[in-house]
Order: C-alpha cells, then structure tokens, then sequence
C-alpha cells in the first residue's frame, strides 16, 4: 500500500498529483501488479481532500489502463502492467548516480544539471528515442 | 442532475437594511459547497434561511426539493453546525449523544461513538472541558449521526488551530464518503477549502457575486500580463474582472470565452484564493450561471 502526499505550492492540482504519485510508484515497483490502491475513504482521511478529487484520478488512471476498479471491493494495478525489471533499473540508477557525482565534481549546480537534462531529452525526442 | 439546494431572488430584510439580498443559486447533489465572503455578507443568513431558521422577506428556496419553514419533514434530513459550536458545558458527550437518540428518528447512535472515539475523546468527559477541536468533532459527530441529505456547516473552522482544522476536515470528509451527503460550509479560510471543497458561493455586501463548480471557475478564469497599454478587446477574455497597471506592465484578471492566442499576452492559470479575493476585489463584477426556480422580484409579504 502507498500513501500520498500532497505538495500546496507544486501548482500541479491535486488530482493529478494523485495520478502522478501512482504512475511513479509503478514505475519504481512501489506498485506492482494486483496490488490495491488506498480506498477513497483512506486517502480522504488523511489528505481532508474532496472524494470526487479520487474518484476523478482512479478513473484517469483506469483510462489509462494502469488500474483496474472492481466494485464493492477497490482499485487495483493491472496484471499486464510491467516496468523494467528491478535488476535493470538498479543498473541503470547506478548508471545516473555516477554521472552526477562527475556532473557536480566538475563544478555544475542543480540548475545545470536540470538544463543539460532537458537538452539531452529534446535532442533525444527530436531522433524520436524518448 | 437533482439540485440539493435552489435559490431564485432570495432576499432577508430587517427593517432598512438588507442582510442577503438577490441570492440565486443551485447546489447540486453530493457537492461539497463552500459558501466565502467577508464577515457580514449575509453567509449565516444565508445558513438560517436554509434550515428554515429565518424566513425569507424575497425570493424563493428550496430545500432537498421542499420549501424550509413551511415543510416540518425537512428538518430530520438537514444537519446543521452553528457558529461557535453551541454544546451544553455541563453535559457529558455520552449525554450530548444520548440528547441526540432521543430528539432525532434517523439516529445512528454507533456512528456517532465510532466517531467521537477516532477523535479521541472519552465519553465522560463533560463538554465544557473540552478543547475547541474537540467541541468542533462532537457537534459533527452529532451532526452526521442525523445521517443528513444536506450538512450545513456555519464557520466550522473560524476558531481551530491548524492541526484541529486539518483534523475536523478529515473526519467531514470522511463522512461525506460515508453518507454522500451534500454539504455546505462557509469559511473565510479560503485555503484550507480548495482541496476540501467542488462548489464555490462567494457572497459580498449581502448578494451572490460567483457561483458554480470549482473546476469550472478556474478553468475559465485566466490572468493576462503584457506590455502596459490601453485595453480594448482581447479575442478569448470574456470580462474582465479586475485591470492594473505599473508604468510597465498591464495585468488583467479575466473570465474567458475561450483559449488566449494573443503572443503579447503571457497567460497564467489562478488558484481558488485568487479567483475569491479578484472578484471580493470588484464588487460590480459577477460570475453566475442562470437561475432554474423563476425569480418573480416581488416580495413576500408574511
């Protein structure tokens, strides 16, 4: 089970931080595959936020086919959902880990790093890899 | 979509001075309402005349399709939070909750223990020594046990410290869960109710200046900044509620029609605190939709 948080000063609303947050957790094996999502009544009872703001992201999400609602009972990550495998991903997390530590040691700040980040990701859109 | 709440024309004079006057509104079924303005505007007339606590002098309300006052069948479906939590100090909560299974049919006595006990307050501890954030968690307890259509909620975070605000919402939303009832609270802490909260009243010197579904507002609420310059008509911007200027820059907060295209115009979107204190900012301004209940301007004489 995962817990949401919310961030105020994102700018980002609140349903699609819930979005987010399960979309990441996925992607992290956080989630995995028929696991259950928190009920509306738990995420409402310890965010205080609007049930339809739930309901609104569950079903986005369901739209999107990442989980799967199964009445009276709650919602679900679906079976056929599969990330990288967990292997793959530590190696590629390692992978990123020394390329910061060369970024930082050759003297970039945060904001260089975001901005080469962002770089890369267009030229890699632009040969349509990403 | 069945309105839980409808008011056309509605209007409450004492002697000269109108305390809420040209309300029109609709609250649908299951919204969570937050009813926003400045202190005298006319939210807890607004509040009274709901549960048929004031008649009204103009206009016409109804209430879960009956008319408050005049239909005593309505009262068992309303549950209603005054302003400051009345509750008797020298009564235990046991003896608030058993006052409540005696006074009302649809009790849920079992709910309203459950409840009270999540909050942590024990049973025989008598209300005057309860703290505020306790005070607020038994008259909601109470509230809810009704097992209401419509709650209604007068102020019910204006004397709570942050934790017990965040504390009070959790549980009424929790509630709302529960019973999928329709709700109506009116606040000035305008931030604490933009998660809580899909419906939006503000009200202001005693009239209805905005009404509507939250997401709706703020989806077509937009703030333009540019270039200073004279402002004529912007293709997209509908109204515009409120125009600065610095001899710089012109900054409009507009109700739109449609997207902004205009390259001088960098468009942002608002929050809910924006959108409230825009509009309370120009009082001549007004975002509402049309009313259903025909609104026949002339008073009711009682």
């Amino acid at each position: 089970m995962i817990q949401f948080r919310l961030d105020a000063r994102s700018g980002v609303s609140t349903y699609l931080q819930i979005v987010h947050q399960v979309r990441h957790a996925v992607r992290l094996g956080m989630l995995r595959p028929g696991d259950q999502l928190p009920t509306v009544k738990e995420v409402v009872g310890s965010l205080a936020i609007n049930p339809n703001t739930v309901l609104k992201a569950y079903r986005e999400l369901e739209h999107d086919g990442l989980v799967e609602g199964r009445p009276g009972v709650g919602t679900f990550v679906r079976d056929s959902v599969g990330g990288p495998p967990p292997s793959n991903h530590a190696a590629l997390r390692r992978g990123l880990d020394r390329w910061l530590h060369a970024a930082f040691a050759a003297g970039l700040d945060v904001e260089d790093v975001r901005a080469l980040f962002e770089t890369s990701m267009q030229d890699l859109r632009e040969e349509g890899v990403a | 979509m069945t309105a839980a709440v409808i008011a056309a024309g509605l209007g409450k004079r004492y002697r000269d001075h109108w305390a809420l006057r040209d309300c029109s509104l609709e609250i649908p079924e299951g919204r969570v309402a937050a009813l926003v303005g400045p202190n005298g505007a006319g939210k807890t007339t607004l509040l009274h005349m709901l549960t048929g606590l004031l008649r009204p002098t103009a206009g016409q309300v109804s209430v879960l399709g009956r008319t408050p006052g005049e239909d005593p069948g309505l009262l068992p479906h309303i549950g209603f939070v005054a302003q400051d939590v009345p509750v008797y100090r020298s009564f235990t909560v046991a003896e608030h909750l058993e006052f409540g299974r005696r006074m009302n049919k649809r009790w849920d006595g079992d709910l309203a223990r459950a409840r009270v006990e999540r909050a942590g307050i024990a049973l025989d501890q008598r209300a005057g020594s309860l703290s505020g954030g306790e005070r607020a968690q038994v008259a909601l307890a109470l509230a809810l046990a009704k097992r209401p259509d419509l709650l209604l909620l007068d102020e019910p975070l204006a004397s709570l410290d942050p934790l017990a605000r965040r504390e009070f919402l959790q549980a009424l939303m929790e509630g709302v869960v529960e019973g999928g009832h329709t709700v109506v609270l009116s606040s000035h802490l305008i931030a604490d109710l933009e998660r809580v909260c899909d419906h939006l009243i503000v009200l202001s010197a005693s009239r209805t200046q905005v009404a509507g579904e939250i997401e709706d507002l703020l989806a077509s609420h937009r703030i333009l900044t540019g270039p200073r310059r004279e402002v004529g008509r912007v293709a997209g911007v509908a109204t515009i509620v409120q125009e600065t200027h610095t001899d710089r820059q012109t900054t409009l907060f507009a109700r739109t029609s449609g997207s902004i295209h205009d390259p001088a115009w960098s468009v942002q979107e608002v929050g809910l605190e924006e959108l409230v204190l825009a509009y309370l900012g120009q009082p001549n301004a007004t975002a509402l939709p049309r009313p259903r209940l025909a609104n026949t301007g002339t008073e009711v004489s009682r």
